[in-house]
């Protein structure tokens, strides 16, 4: 029971932050826990459409299925995450500022919360995918152990939603003029790091070979499989051993997002811009 | 500000360019492959080897009714391997030594490659 407690607290970890994250950053938004749970619930039916059809989908491009369908949704949420801090870096300032008509407000918040819906999506579906082969697995063909490894399950996604209400009460615990500078550049690190994965998955399916060079390694200091690894990994991208062009992905995304949320935030606020 | 964003994206694009022009490049030489069986919670065989300064394709073959996941540290590798399936798992040229790997699922699963 604690193994299956062990590798499902394991996988969700990662879903929990992001998600009590999201959750932080909307704190204030109209009828968010309906996009944020629609994207929870769509991301966990998506998975175990994903878990169904493992078998096929690694056999896709010449067995890389896997890898690329993990860095094509790792994009996306990049993109989406991305986008959200360039719209708030226009945005936010008016919505503090001057009152604008509500409905207008609303409508337009719900485009930021449909990126981040899909951002939570995204995360609850990679992590998601492996605990149902995971459980599926144990259940199929272990019959009677199943249902003590079943409970360990039960119990390390319940440990899971736990992560997610610590991170999102921390976070809220931040007075709400520093928040928004805090959960930006959450997003940012975020975003980049999830851009670093993605490359990590092109490498691993041969699609990218250029500057695959380990740049060092920091087992020794701090290992990725360590949960504050683990915790490190999520929130800012960290791996103890990145290739020279995870790092130069990592600090362009960076770089854009800053170039972007500059440019964003100086345009005159009384027409509609569109990015990205 | 536009300008540089223009600059950035250009860059972008020349790095995406300079990558793809590698990946083909790579692609002639040829890789060895190394077969791994996993049956019945264990690696079959438990010791395999591979020549150094190559790059390697392991395959790792799953006749367990359950989902594993071949994973090693030291070859940068993590990849769920489904039921009754093959996984084919791209590892770079390496230097000679041992590499650990393990099924993440059961631990108790364990084998290495040895580089020489």
């Amino acid at each position: 029971m604690l193994a299956a407690l062990i590798i499902v607290f394991r996988e969700v970890f990662e879903a929990g932050l992001i998600i009590g994250i999201v959750l932080a950053v909307t704190g204030a938004v109209p009828h968010r826990n309906r996009w944020i749970g629609g994207g929870v619930l769509a991301g966990g039916l998506a998975a175990g459409v994903v878990a169904a059809f493992a078998g096929a989908l690694s056999q896709l491009f010449a067995g890389m299925g896997q890898e690329l369908f993990n860095a094509a949704i790792l994009g996306v949420a990049v993109i989406m995450l991305t986008w959200h801090n360039v719209w708030m870096a226009h945005h936010g300032r008016e919505m503090a500022g001057e009152m604008r008509a509500v409905g207008e407000a609303v409508a337009e918040g719900k485009k930021s919360l449909l990126a981040l819906a899909v951002v939570v999506g995204v995360a609850v579906l990679r992590e998601g995918s492996e605990v149902a082969l995971f459980l599926y697995g144990v259940v199929a063909s272990d019959g009677g152990s199943g249902l003590s490894l079943a409970t360990g399950g039960v119990l390390g996604l319940a440990l899971g939603a736990a992560v997610c209400f610590l991170t999102y009460y921390g976070l809220m615990r931040i007075p709400p003029r520093a928040l928004f500078a805090t959960t930006t550049a959450l997003i940012t690190l975020l975003a980049a790091g999830m851009a670093a994965q993605a490359v990590a998955f092109l490498e691993r399916a041969n699609w990218l070979n250029s500057l695959d060079t380990v740049a060092w390694d920091s087992g020794w200091l701090l290992s990725d499989k360590s949960i504050a690894g683990r915790a490190m990994h999520t929130l800012i991208g960290y791996t103890d051993q990145p290739t020279e062009m995870q790092l130069v992905v990592y600090v362009a995304v960076l770089l854009l997002t800053f170039v972007l949320m500059r440019w964003s935030g100086s345009q005159p606020t009384d027409r509609a811009v569109t990015v990205g | 500000m536009v300008a540089v964003t223009m600059m950035k994206r250009l860059i972008l694009a020349a790095l995406c360019a300079s990558a793809m022009l590698q990946v083909s490049a790579s692609q002639a030489q040829q890789a060895t492959e190394v077969h791994v069986t996993y049956s019945k919670g264990q690696f079959q065989p438990g010791e395999v080897s591979a020549p150094a300064d190559k790059p390697i394709t392991i395959r790792v073959k799953n006749l367990d009714a359950k989902a594993m996941e071949f994973e090693s540290k030291s070859l940068r590798v993590e990849k769920v391997v489904a039921a009754n399936s093959e996984g084919v798992i791209n590892v770079r040229a390496l230097k000679p030594g041992r590499y650990e790997f393990y099924d993440d699922f059961n631990e108790k699963a364990r084998g290495a490659l040895t580089v020489q």
